[in-house]
């Protein structure tokens, strides 16, 4: 019978035949990623009685979370996951510095085509832009795998998304993927794996397919995926460490539910406070004012966000009383950056350049905000409190209009800028 | 002691139920339960007894992976959570947690403040004042993991030799 690549992979990697949507299946994965909660991962390991990880060549670990480490307790985090590392001979330890875990992991060529990647974070089915099968799990679920080499998983029903239509830049896969989310809701593809398809998505580039992947979990999404082409191999080909059997959905497969949306004409959007499906296209935001802006994150920190946040601010300044902060999502990006000179661009704009890793996002350091400031921000979440402070309002958006809000001070069309450069 | 009923509504999101700034600084449980649900509800950690039941809308714990939205909640002393629908990540943890976690969407609509609510989870109903909601069983796996506490106790078990 047809099955979608989700059923596929998860059949191949049980030793099934065939399944079923809600059909629980055991397996080892390919791949396990952890970033700064391996440490708590370790305990809870040694809690349940493991001894050593079941495989060390299947485990990543990657620090990103709070780099450097910004209080005693974090370095001490840090500490305990590089002797971890170092005693279980876990060779794919990525130290502070290389950049965001879902960032390195692509980089480093782990994520596949047809590979089943678990990791524990939420945004694991970033991976999915490859054409892997990602998902995150808990840190517990972690340690038991880590023990055992096993987890139960269910099949999930596909929600097959099909993006007609054509992007005008400025306009880009943000803007997609928050229109996508108002449109379907924060628990729109709930329990469900998502595959992304249709011209514009053949069309994107493997930066902008990073990011439907990444943002597919403010869906609900179990996980992403972009069927790869031609784009996956030639990206892959100076990167991957190994064979890889790419997996597509069967011709016929039954998706549960099939979504088509023309994204012709889509204007900037904006996710406002306090859920990333509170979506408007920017012209609807009435003069919001912003206290800092960044550009950045696992969402939105590569080299091409890097860029069009340069085009924008080349020559001109960040608003007085803004605050612009730029996260390149890796060491590469900065350094690739700094080459083509979006680095100096940005820094003689203002802007303050953190190093690589998860900054602000997640409210533990670098640029936490304060009561009743505004931020706008590349990153995927907007949730309260998100960013340190639950009086604080964050906006989510794309790299063009963050660096637009940024050049104004308050949430901006970046349309509006570009066309008086 | 009847257990007390929190309602809560949609798309409540794990930066609520425990906030990003504690996950790598608070990890003792008596320390997460006093954070649980701050900055939803700041009177709730103050005022939840051993076996109150949250009831809330759909995608309950949406957001982040981190399993202590759903251990802070365990610690404080919540017995089971009934939603219209759970965060995928969310449930996984709940039930690691050895926390009941079950999907109803007509029993949530049949709960108030006052109701008394129990969980039978040998016959798979929830009872509320005179009525019963039959939910569908869990997995075995996953009810092997429930009655044992937890997925920790589950695995130490698995591996005692």
């Amino acid at each position: 019978m047809a099955m979608t690549f989700s059923e596929k992979v998860l059949a191949r990697k049980a030793g099934l035949k065939q399944v079923s949507p809600g059909q629980i299946v055991t397996l080892t994965p390919d791949l396990l990623m952890s970033h700064d909660n391996a440490a708590a991962i370790s305990q809870t390991f040694a809690k349940m009685g493991g001894k050593h990880v079941f495989d060390p060549a299947r485990v990543i670990i990657i620090l990103d979370h709070c780099v450097p480490a910004a209080t005693e307790k974090y370095a001490q985090n840090h500490k305990t996951i590089r002797q971890f590392a170092a005693r279980e001979g876990i060779a794919n330890f990525y130290d502070v510095g290389h950049g965001i875990c879902h960032q390195v992991l692509c980089e480093q060529g782990f994520a596949t085509p047809g590979s089943l990647i678990l990791g524990s974070d939420s945004h694991t089915t970033t991976y999915g832009a490859f054409g892997a099968f990602s998902a995150g799990i808990g840190r517990s679920e972690m340690a038991a795998v880590w023990a055992t080499g096993s987890i139960w998983l269910k099949v999930p029903p596909t929600i097959k998304i099909e993006l007609v239509g054509a992007l005008v830049a400025p306009v880009c896969a943000k803007d997609v993927a928050l229109h996508v989310i108002g449109k379907l809701g924060a628990d729109g593809a709930s329990y469900q794996a998502v595959e992304f398809s249709g011209e514009v998505v053949s069309a994107m580039a493997i930066a902008d397919r990073m990011v439907l992947c990444n943002m597919g979990a403010e869906m609900g999404a179990k996980n992403a995926y972009v069927p790869p082409d031609g784009k996956t191999r030639e990206w892959l080909s100076q990167r991957q460490r190994s064979g890889y059997a790419p997996v597509h959905s069967d011709p016929g497969a039954n998706f549960g539910q099939v979504v088509k949306i023309d994204i012709s004409g889509l204007e900037p959007q904006v996710a406002c406070p306090h859920t990333v499906d509170n979506v408007a296209p920017v012209g609807a935001l009435k003069r919001v004012r912003i206290d800092q802006a960044l550009v950045g994150t696992c969402t939105n920190g590569r080299l091409e966000d890097l860029a069009v946040a340069a085009a924008i601010l080349k020559d001109r300044h960040v608003a007085s009383g803004t605050r612009l902060l730029v996260l390149p999502a890796s060491r590469e990006i900065l350094r690739t950056a700094m080459d083509a000179g979006y680095i100096a661009t940005l820094v003689d704009a203002g802007a303050i350049v953190l190093n690589p890793g998860c900054g602000p996002c997640l409210g533990a350091h670098e640029g936490v905000l304060a009561p009743g400031e505004v931020c706008i921000s590349t990153a995927n979440r907007n949730f309260k409190g998100r960013m340190g402070c639950n009086r604080a309002e964050i906006y989510l958006a794309s790299p063009a209009t963050v660096a637009a809000s940024a050049l104004t001070g308050v949430i901006t069309d970046p349309r509006e800028v570009l066309d008086r450069a | 002691m009847q257990p007390r009923v929190w309602i809560f509504g949609d798309n409540i999101d794990t930066d609520v139920i425990f906030p990003g700034k504690y996950t790598y600084t608070v990890s003792d449980p008596d320390e997460m339960a006093k954070h649980a649900l701050e900055d939803l509800d700041p009177t709730f950690a103050k005022t939840v007894q051993e076996g109150d039941i949250i009831v809330a809308g759909k995608n309950f714990g949406c957001g982040s992976s981190r399993e202590q939205a759903a251990f802070a909640l365990k610690y404080a002393g919540v017995s089971g959570i009934i939603a219209k629908s759970f965060a995928r990540i969310f449930f996984r943890n709940a039930i690691n947690a050895g926390l009941v976690a079950i999907e109803h969407c007509g029993c949530v609509d049949a709960i108030g403040t006052d109701s008394r609510v129990a969980i039978d989870l040998s016959r798979n109903v929830i009872i509320v004042d005179d009525s019963e909601f039959s939910f569908s069983p869990f997995p075995k796996q996953v009810l092997q993991i429930l009655n044992e506490g937890g997925l920790l106790q589950h695995v130490r078990k698995m591996l005692q030799p």
